[in-house]
Protein backbone atom coordinates (compact mmCIF):
# COMPACT_ATOMS: atom_id res chain seq x y z
CA UNK A 1 0.00 0.00 0.00
CA UNK A 2 1.33 3.45 -0.92
CA UNK A 3 2.22 5.54 2.13
CA UNK A 4 0.32 8.76 2.81
CA UNK A 5 3.48 10.72 3.49
CA UNK A 6 6.98 9.62 2.64
CA UNK A 7 10.16 11.43 3.60
CA UNK A 8 13.31 10.72 1.64
CA UNK A 9 16.56 11.98 3.20
CA UNK A 10 14.82 15.06 4.54
CA UNK A 11 16.98 17.64 6.27
CA UNK A 12 16.30 21.06 7.65
CA UNK A 13 18.94 23.50 8.78
CA UNK A 14 17.90 26.74 10.46
CA UNK A 15 20.89 29.07 10.65
CA UNK A 16 23.51 27.09 12.50
CA UNK A 17 21.01 24.60 13.94
CA UNK A 18 20.36 21.21 12.39
CA UNK A 19 16.63 20.69 13.08
CA UNK A 20 16.13 17.57 10.97
CA UNK A 21 18.86 15.31 9.66
CA UNK A 22 18.54 12.76 6.88
CA UNK A 23 15.02 11.70 7.86
CA UNK A 24 13.67 8.70 5.96
CA UNK A 25 10.24 7.64 7.23
CA UNK A 26 6.67 6.89 6.16
CA UNK A 27 3.24 7.72 7.51
CA UNK A 28 0.67 5.15 6.47
CA UNK A 29 -2.88 5.93 5.38
CA UNK A 30 -5.55 5.44 8.07
CA UNK A 31 -5.53 5.23 11.85
CA UNK A 32 -3.56 7.41 14.23
CA UNK A 33 0.17 7.81 13.73
CA UNK A 34 1.75 9.25 16.85
CA UNK A 35 4.96 11.21 16.51
CA UNK A 36 6.81 11.17 19.82
CA UNK A 37 10.08 12.49 21.13
CA UNK A 38 11.48 14.86 23.72
CA UNK A 39 10.91 18.63 23.63
CA UNK A 40 12.98 20.33 20.94
CA UNK A 41 13.58 17.11 19.04
CA UNK A 42 11.94 18.42 15.85
CA UNK A 43 8.45 16.85 16.13
CA UNK A 44 6.49 19.99 15.33
CA UNK A 45 8.83 20.93 12.50
CA UNK A 46 8.39 17.49 10.99
CA UNK A 47 4.61 17.80 11.22
CA UNK A 48 4.67 21.22 9.54
CA UNK A 49 6.46 19.66 6.56
CA UNK A 50 3.29 17.71 5.78
CA UNK A 51 1.19 20.79 4.98
CA UNK A 52 4.12 22.88 3.76
CA UNK A 53 4.02 25.49 6.48
CA UNK A 54 7.70 24.58 6.60
CA UNK A 55 9.83 23.31 3.72
CA UNK A 56 12.94 21.15 4.07
CA UNK A 57 16.34 22.42 3.01
CA UNK A 58 17.15 19.00 1.52
CA UNK A 59 15.36 15.81 0.57
CA UNK A 60 11.83 15.16 -0.65
CA UNK A 61 8.48 14.87 1.12
CA UNK A 62 5.79 13.02 -0.84
CA UNK A 63 2.02 13.02 -0.36
CA UNK A 64 0.41 9.93 -1.91
CA UNK A 65 3.46 9.61 -4.12
CA UNK A 66 3.61 13.20 -5.34
CA UNK A 67 6.42 15.50 -4.19
CA UNK A 68 4.85 18.22 -2.04
CA UNK A 69 6.69 21.00 -3.85
CA UNK A 70 4.81 20.07 -7.02
CA UNK A 71 1.38 20.37 -5.39
CA UNK A 72 -0.72 23.49 -4.96
CA UNK A 73 -0.14 24.39 -1.29
CA UNK A 74 -3.60 25.93 -0.88
CA UNK A 75 -5.35 22.79 -2.16
CA UNK A 76 -2.99 20.59 -0.12
CA UNK A 77 -3.82 22.44 3.11
CA UNK A 78 -7.52 21.91 2.58
CA UNK A 79 -6.84 18.18 2.28
CA UNK A 80 -4.36 18.10 5.14
CA UNK A 81 -5.82 20.10 8.04
CA UNK A 82 -3.96 21.11 11.16
CA UNK A 83 -4.65 22.04 14.76
CA UNK A 84 -1.91 23.74 16.72
CA UNK A 85 -0.50 23.46 20.20
CA UNK A 86 -2.12 26.70 21.34
CA UNK A 87 -5.75 27.21 20.34
CA UNK A 88 -5.86 30.21 18.02
CA UNK A 89 -9.34 31.55 17.56
CA UNK A 90 -10.03 34.47 15.24
CA UNK A 91 -11.83 37.70 16.16
CA UNK A 92 -15.59 37.32 16.09
CA UNK A 93 -18.12 34.66 17.01
CA UNK A 94 -17.80 30.89 16.77
CA UNK A 95 -19.83 31.14 13.57
CA UNK A 96 -17.34 33.68 12.15
CA UNK A 97 -14.53 31.28 12.99
CA UNK A 98 -16.18 28.38 11.22
CA UNK A 99 -17.05 30.49 8.19
CA UNK A 100 -13.41 31.57 7.90
CA UNK A 101 -12.62 28.00 6.89
CA UNK A 102 -15.09 27.92 4.01
CA UNK A 103 -13.69 27.75 0.51
CA UNK A 104 -14.41 30.69 -1.79
CA UNK A 105 -18.05 30.70 -2.98
CA UNK A 106 -18.90 28.19 -0.23
CA UNK A 107 -21.38 29.08 2.47
CA UNK A 108 -21.85 27.73 5.95
CA UNK A 109 -25.35 28.09 7.32
CA UNK A 110 -26.10 28.76 10.94
CA UNK A 111 -27.54 25.24 11.31
CA UNK A 112 -24.57 23.57 9.65
CA UNK A 113 -22.26 25.51 11.97
CA UNK A 114 -24.20 24.20 14.96
CA UNK A 115 -23.80 20.64 13.63
CA UNK A 116 -20.03 21.18 13.29
CA UNK A 117 -19.83 22.36 16.90
CA UNK A 118 -21.81 19.33 18.07
CA UNK A 119 -19.44 17.09 16.12
CA UNK A 120 -16.57 18.15 18.40
CA UNK A 121 -18.70 17.93 21.54
CA UNK A 122 -19.44 21.64 21.91
CA UNK A 123 -22.87 22.96 22.80
CA UNK A 124 -24.42 24.13 19.49
CA UNK A 125 -25.95 27.08 21.34
CA UNK A 126 -22.54 28.79 21.57
CA UNK A 127 -22.52 29.33 17.81
CA UNK A 128 -23.14 33.08 18.24
CA UNK A 129 -20.87 33.47 21.26
CA UNK A 130 -17.67 35.55 21.01
CA UNK A 131 -14.86 33.05 20.50
CA UNK A 132 -12.55 34.99 22.84
CA UNK A 133 -14.62 34.09 25.91
CA UNK A 134 -14.28 30.32 25.43
CA UNK A 135 -12.21 28.25 27.81
CA UNK A 136 -8.96 26.71 26.54
CA UNK A 137 -10.58 23.33 25.94
CA UNK A 138 -13.59 24.86 24.17
CA UNK A 139 -11.34 27.07 22.04
CA UNK A 140 -9.25 24.08 20.96
CA UNK A 141 -12.39 22.16 20.01
CA UNK A 142 -13.62 25.19 18.06
CA UNK A 143 -10.28 25.19 16.20
CA UNK A 144 -10.79 21.49 15.51
CA UNK A 145 -14.32 22.11 14.20
CA UNK A 146 -12.98 24.94 12.05
CA UNK A 147 -10.44 22.58 10.52
CA UNK A 148 -13.14 19.99 9.85
CA UNK A 149 -15.10 22.60 7.86
CA UNK A 150 -12.43 22.23 5.16
CA UNK A 151 -13.46 18.56 4.73
CA UNK A 152 -9.85 17.53 5.21
CA UNK A 153 -8.87 13.89 4.76
CA UNK A 154 -5.87 14.12 7.06
CA UNK A 155 -5.64 15.81 10.44
CA UNK A 156 -2.27 17.00 11.76
CA UNK A 157 -2.42 17.63 15.51
CA UNK A 158 0.55 19.43 17.02
CA UNK A 159 0.43 18.64 20.76
CA UNK A 160 -3.17 19.87 20.86
CA UNK A 161 -3.71 18.90 24.50
CA UNK A 162 -0.53 20.32 26.02
CA UNK A 163 -2.25 23.49 27.27
CA UNK A 164 -5.49 21.78 28.34
CA UNK A 165 -6.75 20.19 31.55
CA UNK A 166 -7.09 16.40 31.75
CA UNK A 167 -10.84 16.37 31.01
CA UNK A 168 -10.47 18.50 27.86
CA UNK A 169 -7.49 16.38 26.78
CA UNK A 170 -9.58 13.23 27.14
CA UNK A 171 -12.31 14.72 24.94
CA UNK A 172 -9.79 15.54 22.22
CA UNK A 173 -8.24 12.07 22.38
CA UNK A 174 -11.69 10.51 22.06
CA UNK A 175 -12.48 12.72 19.06
CA UNK A 176 -9.20 11.76 17.39
CA UNK A 177 -10.13 8.10 17.78
CA UNK A 178 -13.61 8.72 16.35
CA UNK A 179 -12.16 10.53 13.32
CA UNK A 180 -9.65 7.75 12.72
CA UNK A 181 -12.38 5.12 13.00
CA UNK A 182 -14.42 7.00 10.42
CA UNK A 183 -11.55 6.86 7.89
CA UNK A 184 -9.58 10.02 8.52
CA UNK A 185 -5.82 9.72 8.97
CA UNK A 186 -4.61 11.46 12.12
CA UNK A 187 -0.96 12.39 12.74
CA UNK A 188 -0.66 13.32 16.39
CA UNK A 189 2.42 14.87 17.98
CA UNK A 190 3.04 14.39 21.70
CA UNK A 191 5.88 14.15 24.18
CA UNK A 192 3.56 12.35 26.62
CA UNK A 193 4.36 8.62 26.44
CA UNK A 194 1.13 7.62 28.22
CA UNK A 195 -0.92 9.56 25.68
CA UNK A 196 1.10 8.00 22.85
CA UNK A 197 0.32 4.53 24.25
CA UNK A 198 -3.39 5.33 24.41
CA UNK A 199 -3.64 6.72 20.90
CA UNK A 200 -1.03 5.13 18.66
CA UNK A 201 -1.94 2.73 15.88
CA UNK A 202 1.46 3.50 14.42
CA UNK A 203 4.37 5.30 15.98
CA UNK A 204 7.36 7.33 14.85
CA UNK A 205 9.98 8.45 17.35
CA UNK A 206 12.17 11.44 16.71
CA UNK A 207 15.26 12.33 18.66
CA UNK A 208 17.85 14.98 17.83
CA UNK A 209 16.29 15.49 14.41
CA UNK A 210 16.46 11.81 13.46
CA UNK A 211 13.53 9.43 13.14
CA UNK A 212 13.16 5.84 14.24
CA UNK A 213 10.10 3.89 13.32
CA UNK B 1 -4.53 80.50 -11.34
CA UNK B 2 -1.59 82.41 -12.74
CA UNK B 3 -2.39 85.58 -10.86
CA UNK B 4 -2.11 83.72 -7.56
CA UNK B 5 1.56 83.19 -7.91
CA UNK B 6 4.13 85.88 -7.46
CA UNK B 7 2.02 87.89 -5.04
CA UNK B 8 4.19 89.67 -2.57
CA UNK B 9 1.68 91.82 -0.72
CA UNK B 10 2.39 90.37 2.69
CA UNK B 11 5.84 88.89 2.12
CA UNK B 12 7.97 89.52 5.20
CA UNK B 13 11.31 91.29 4.82
CA UNK B 14 14.59 89.59 5.74
CA UNK B 15 14.74 91.75 8.88
CA UNK B 16 11.25 90.75 9.98
CA UNK B 17 12.16 87.09 9.47
CA UNK B 18 14.95 87.57 11.98
CA UNK B 19 12.39 89.11 14.31
CA UNK B 20 10.29 85.98 13.88
CA UNK B 21 13.21 84.13 15.42
CA UNK B 22 11.99 85.56 18.71
CA UNK B 23 9.32 82.85 18.59
CA UNK B 24 12.05 80.25 18.48
CA UNK B 25 13.56 82.06 21.45
CA UNK B 26 10.30 81.55 23.34
CA UNK B 27 10.49 77.82 22.62
CA UNK B 28 14.10 77.72 23.84
CA UNK B 29 13.24 79.61 27.04
CA UNK B 30 10.36 77.22 27.70
CA UNK B 31 12.66 74.27 27.15
CA UNK B 32 15.19 75.69 29.62
CA UNK B 33 12.68 76.66 32.31
CA UNK B 34 10.82 73.35 32.05
CA UNK B 35 14.10 71.38 31.86
CA UNK B 36 13.02 69.65 28.66
CA UNK B 37 16.57 69.44 27.38
CA UNK B 38 15.44 70.31 23.87
CA UNK B 39 17.17 73.70 23.42
CA UNK B 40 19.84 72.42 21.08
CA UNK B 41 17.30 70.41 19.06
CA UNK B 42 15.00 73.43 18.74
CA UNK B 43 17.81 75.73 17.64
CA UNK B 44 19.26 73.13 15.27
CA UNK B 45 15.88 72.37 13.68
CA UNK B 46 15.09 76.09 13.26
CA UNK B 47 18.49 76.77 11.71
CA UNK B 48 18.31 73.71 9.50
CA UNK B 49 14.79 74.50 8.30
CA UNK B 50 15.81 78.08 7.50
CA UNK B 51 18.88 77.03 5.53
CA UNK B 52 17.03 74.24 3.70
CA UNK B 53 14.16 76.52 2.71
CA UNK B 54 16.57 79.25 1.60
CA UNK B 55 18.40 76.79 -0.65
CA UNK B 56 15.12 75.42 -1.99
CA UNK B 57 13.83 78.93 -2.54
CA UNK B 58 16.87 79.88 -4.64
CA UNK B 59 16.66 76.61 -6.59
CA UNK B 60 12.91 76.95 -7.15
CA UNK B 61 13.36 80.54 -8.29
CA UNK B 62 15.62 79.21 -11.02
CA UNK B 63 13.53 76.12 -11.89
CA UNK B 64 10.09 77.77 -12.06
CA UNK B 65 11.11 80.43 -14.55
CA UNK B 66 8.31 80.44 -17.18
CA UNK B 67 10.63 79.57 -20.06
CA UNK B 68 12.47 76.86 -18.10
CA UNK B 69 12.23 73.30 -19.46
CA UNK B 70 9.76 71.00 -17.68
CA UNK B 71 12.38 68.25 -17.74
CA UNK B 72 14.27 70.01 -14.98
CA UNK B 73 11.09 69.98 -12.90
CA UNK B 74 10.56 66.27 -13.54
CA UNK B 75 14.15 65.69 -12.46
CA UNK B 76 13.38 67.60 -9.28
CA UNK B 77 10.34 65.38 -8.69
CA UNK B 78 12.46 62.27 -9.26
CA UNK B 79 14.97 63.44 -6.64
CA UNK B 80 12.07 64.11 -4.29
CA UNK B 81 10.76 60.55 -4.76
CA UNK B 82 14.18 58.97 -4.23
CA UNK B 83 14.83 61.01 -1.10
CA UNK B 84 11.40 60.18 0.35
CA UNK B 85 11.88 56.46 -0.36
CA UNK B 86 15.32 56.61 1.25
CA UNK B 87 13.71 58.24 4.30
CA UNK B 88 11.20 55.37 4.40
CA UNK B 89 14.05 52.90 4.59
CA UNK B 90 15.80 54.86 7.33
CA UNK B 91 12.66 55.18 9.45
CA UNK B 92 11.45 51.62 8.94
CA UNK B 93 14.55 49.43 8.70
CA UNK B 94 12.52 46.34 9.63
CA UNK B 95 10.39 46.65 6.50
CA UNK B 96 11.95 44.56 3.71
CA UNK B 97 12.29 46.42 0.43
CA UNK B 98 11.13 49.70 2.00
CA UNK B 99 13.05 51.78 -0.54
CA UNK B 100 11.68 50.04 -3.63
CA UNK B 101 8.17 49.93 -2.19
CA UNK B 102 8.39 53.63 -1.43
CA UNK B 103 9.50 54.47 -4.98
CA UNK B 104 6.70 52.38 -6.49
CA UNK B 105 4.08 53.84 -4.13
CA UNK B 106 5.10 57.46 -4.69
CA UNK B 107 5.24 56.98 -8.45
CA UNK B 108 1.81 55.34 -8.46
CA UNK B 109 0.38 58.10 -6.33
CA UNK B 110 2.00 60.84 -8.44
CA UNK B 111 0.68 59.24 -11.63
CA UNK B 112 -2.88 59.14 -10.30
CA UNK B 113 -2.86 62.55 -8.59
CA UNK B 114 -1.04 64.54 -11.23
CA UNK B 115 -2.96 62.72 -13.95
CA UNK B 116 -6.24 63.97 -12.45
CA UNK B 117 -5.02 67.48 -11.61
CA UNK B 118 -3.39 68.17 -14.95
CA UNK B 119 -5.57 65.88 -17.05
CA UNK B 120 -8.77 67.63 -15.99
CA UNK B 121 -7.13 71.04 -16.14
CA UNK B 122 -7.59 71.72 -12.41
CA UNK B 123 -4.10 73.20 -12.48
CA UNK B 124 -2.06 73.98 -15.60
CA UNK B 125 0.96 71.75 -16.16
CA UNK B 126 3.72 74.28 -15.56
CA UNK B 127 6.95 74.26 -13.66
CA UNK B 128 5.46 76.38 -10.86
CA UNK B 129 2.60 73.89 -10.32
CA UNK B 130 4.41 70.61 -10.93
CA UNK B 131 6.97 70.85 -8.15
CA UNK B 132 4.73 72.14 -5.32
CA UNK B 133 1.95 69.68 -6.10
CA UNK B 134 4.36 66.76 -6.36
CA UNK B 135 5.90 67.88 -3.08
CA UNK B 136 2.49 67.78 -1.44
CA UNK B 137 1.81 64.28 -2.74
CA UNK B 138 5.14 62.88 -1.60
CA UNK B 139 5.57 64.89 1.58
CA UNK B 140 2.13 64.19 2.96
CA UNK B 141 2.35 60.49 2.12
CA UNK B 142 5.68 59.93 3.82
CA UNK B 143 4.47 59.47 7.39
CA UNK B 144 1.62 57.15 6.43
CA UNK B 145 3.82 54.92 4.25
CA UNK B 146 6.28 54.50 7.11
CA UNK B 147 3.46 53.84 9.55
CA UNK B 148 1.64 51.27 7.41
CA UNK B 149 4.86 49.36 6.70
CA UNK B 150 5.89 49.18 10.33
CA UNK B 151 2.40 48.23 11.48
CA UNK B 152 2.10 45.37 9.00
CA UNK B 153 5.45 43.88 9.94
CA UNK B 154 4.66 44.22 13.65
CA UNK B 155 1.16 42.74 13.33
CA UNK B 156 2.25 39.76 11.26
CA UNK B 157 5.11 39.10 13.66
CA UNK B 158 3.04 39.42 16.81
CA UNK B 159 0.13 37.38 15.43
CA UNK B 160 2.10 34.80 13.53
CA UNK B 161 0.10 31.98 15.16
CA UNK B 162 -3.13 33.38 13.80
CA UNK B 163 -1.69 33.99 10.33
CA UNK B 164 -0.42 30.40 10.18
CA UNK B 165 -3.75 29.07 11.45
CA UNK B 166 -5.38 30.85 8.53
CA UNK B 167 -2.83 29.51 6.06
CA UNK B 168 -3.39 26.01 7.43
CA UNK B 169 -7.08 26.35 6.53
CA UNK B 170 -6.11 26.76 2.89
CA UNK B 171 -6.20 30.53 2.68
CA UNK B 172 -3.88 32.25 0.26
CA UNK B 173 -1.27 34.55 1.74
CA UNK B 174 -3.27 37.66 0.82
CA UNK B 175 -6.41 36.20 2.43
CA UNK B 176 -4.49 35.20 5.56
CA UNK B 177 -2.89 38.63 5.90
CA UNK B 178 -6.02 40.61 4.98
CA UNK B 179 -7.34 41.42 8.50
CA UNK B 180 -3.94 42.67 9.61
CA UNK B 181 -3.18 44.63 6.45
CA UNK B 182 -6.63 46.22 6.55
CA UNK B 183 -6.13 47.22 10.17
CA UNK B 184 -2.69 48.72 9.41
CA UNK B 185 -3.99 50.69 6.42
CA UNK B 186 -6.89 52.03 8.46
CA UNK B 187 -4.51 53.10 11.25
CA UNK B 188 -2.27 54.88 8.76
CA UNK B 189 -5.15 56.67 7.04
CA UNK B 190 -7.18 57.80 10.03
CA UNK B 191 -4.94 60.81 10.91
CA UNK B 192 -5.27 62.13 7.35
CA UNK B 193 -9.02 61.58 7.33
CA UNK B 194 -9.35 63.38 10.68
CA UNK B 195 -7.21 66.25 9.36
CA UNK B 196 -9.41 66.51 6.29
CA UNK B 197 -12.53 66.57 8.45
CA UNK B 198 -11.15 69.28 10.72
CA UNK B 199 -9.89 71.57 7.97
CA UNK B 200 -11.35 75.07 8.10
CA UNK B 201 -12.83 74.52 11.57
CA UNK B 202 -9.91 73.49 13.75
CA UNK B 203 -7.10 74.81 11.60
CA UNK B 204 -6.43 76.68 8.39
CA UNK B 205 -4.07 74.73 6.19
CA UNK B 206 -0.72 76.03 4.98
CA UNK B 207 -1.45 76.53 1.30
CA UNK B 208 -4.54 78.60 2.01
CA UNK B 209 -2.88 80.66 4.72
CA UNK B 210 0.10 81.26 2.43
CA UNK B 211 -2.11 82.51 -0.38
CA UNK B 212 -4.13 84.78 1.90
CA UNK B 213 -0.97 86.20 3.46
CA UNK B 214 0.36 86.78 -0.04
CA UNK B 215 -2.71 88.88 -0.83
CA UNK B 216 -4.96 86.43 -2.66
CA UNK B 217 -8.74 86.62 -2.39
CA UNK B 218 -9.81 84.20 0.42
CA UNK B 219 -12.41 82.54 -1.81
CA UNK B 220 -9.77 81.85 -4.43
CA UNK B 221 -7.46 80.57 -1.71
CA UNK B 222 -10.22 78.25 -0.50
CA UNK B 223 -10.73 76.84 -4.00
CA UNK B 224 -7.03 76.07 -4.26
CA UNK B 225 -7.05 74.55 -0.79
CA UNK B 226 -10.00 72.30 -1.58
CA UNK B 227 -8.16 70.93 -4.61
CA UNK B 228 -5.04 70.46 -2.49
CA UNK B 229 -6.89 68.68 0.31
CA UNK B 230 -8.50 66.25 -2.12
CA UNK B 231 -5.12 65.75 -3.73
CA UNK B 232 -3.51 64.92 -0.40
CA UNK B 233 -6.30 62.59 0.71
CA UNK B 234 -6.18 60.68 -2.56
CA UNK B 235 -2.39 60.59 -2.60
CA UNK B 236 -2.04 59.34 0.97
CA UNK B 237 -4.65 56.64 0.37
CA UNK B 238 -2.94 55.50 -2.81
CA UNK B 239 0.57 55.33 -1.36
CA UNK B 240 -0.65 53.59 1.79
CA UNK B 241 -2.58 50.99 -0.18
CA UNK B 242 0.30 50.35 -2.58
CA UNK B 243 2.77 49.89 0.28
CA UNK B 244 0.30 47.70 2.20
CA UNK B 245 -0.44 45.38 -0.69
CA UNK B 246 3.11 45.36 -2.04
CA UNK B 247 4.60 44.61 1.36
CA UNK B 248 2.21 41.71 1.90
CA UNK B 249 3.56 40.07 -1.24
CA UNK B 250 7.10 40.43 0.08
CA UNK B 251 6.34 38.95 3.48
CA UNK B 252 5.09 35.66 2.09
CA UNK B 253 6.78 33.11 -0.12
CA UNK B 254 5.18 32.19 -3.46
CA UNK B 255 3.93 28.96 -1.81
CA UNK B 256 2.02 30.93 0.84
CA UNK B 257 4.33 30.71 3.82
CA UNK B 258 5.01 33.64 6.13
CA UNK B 259 8.70 34.55 6.09
CA UNK B 260 10.61 35.03 9.32
CA UNK B 261 10.05 38.56 10.58
CA UNK B 262 12.12 40.69 12.95
CA UNK B 263 10.82 41.22 16.47
CA UNK B 264 9.81 44.85 16.18
CA UNK B 265 8.83 45.23 19.83
CA UNK B 266 12.49 45.75 20.76
CA UNK B 267 12.88 48.23 17.88
CA UNK B 268 9.73 50.06 18.97
CA UNK B 269 11.03 50.31 22.53
CA UNK B 270 14.45 51.56 21.49
CA UNK B 271 12.92 54.15 19.13
CA UNK B 272 10.52 55.21 21.87
CA UNK B 273 13.42 55.75 24.26
CA UNK B 274 15.07 58.24 21.98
Amino acid sequence: MEPLFEMEHVGLIDGDTVVLSDVCAKVVEGGITVLTGPSGSGKSTLLRLFNRLTVPTSGIVRFRGDPLDQLDPVALRRQVGMVFQRPTTFDGTCLDNLRAACAPREELTHDHAAVMLARVGLNPEIVDRDSRVLSGGEAQRLCLARTLVTNCEVLLADEPTSSLDAASANVLERLAREFADSGMTVVWVTHDDAQADRLADHRLTIENGRVDG
Amino acid sequence: MAELFGLEAAAPSALSLIAALALVGVAVVLSITQRLGLERSILWSALRAGVQLAIIGVALHFVVEPDQSLWLCWLWVAVMVVFAAWTNRQRAPEVPGAFTLGVVAYLASLSVSLGVLFGFGIFPLESRTLIPLSGMVVGNSLASTVLVGRRIVAELHDRRDEVEARLALGMTSSEAAHPFVRSAIRTALIPQIETTKAVGIVFLPGAMVGLILAGADPLTAVKVQIAVMYLILGAVTTTTAVVGLGLTRQLFTPDHRLVRLPDTSTMRESKGDK
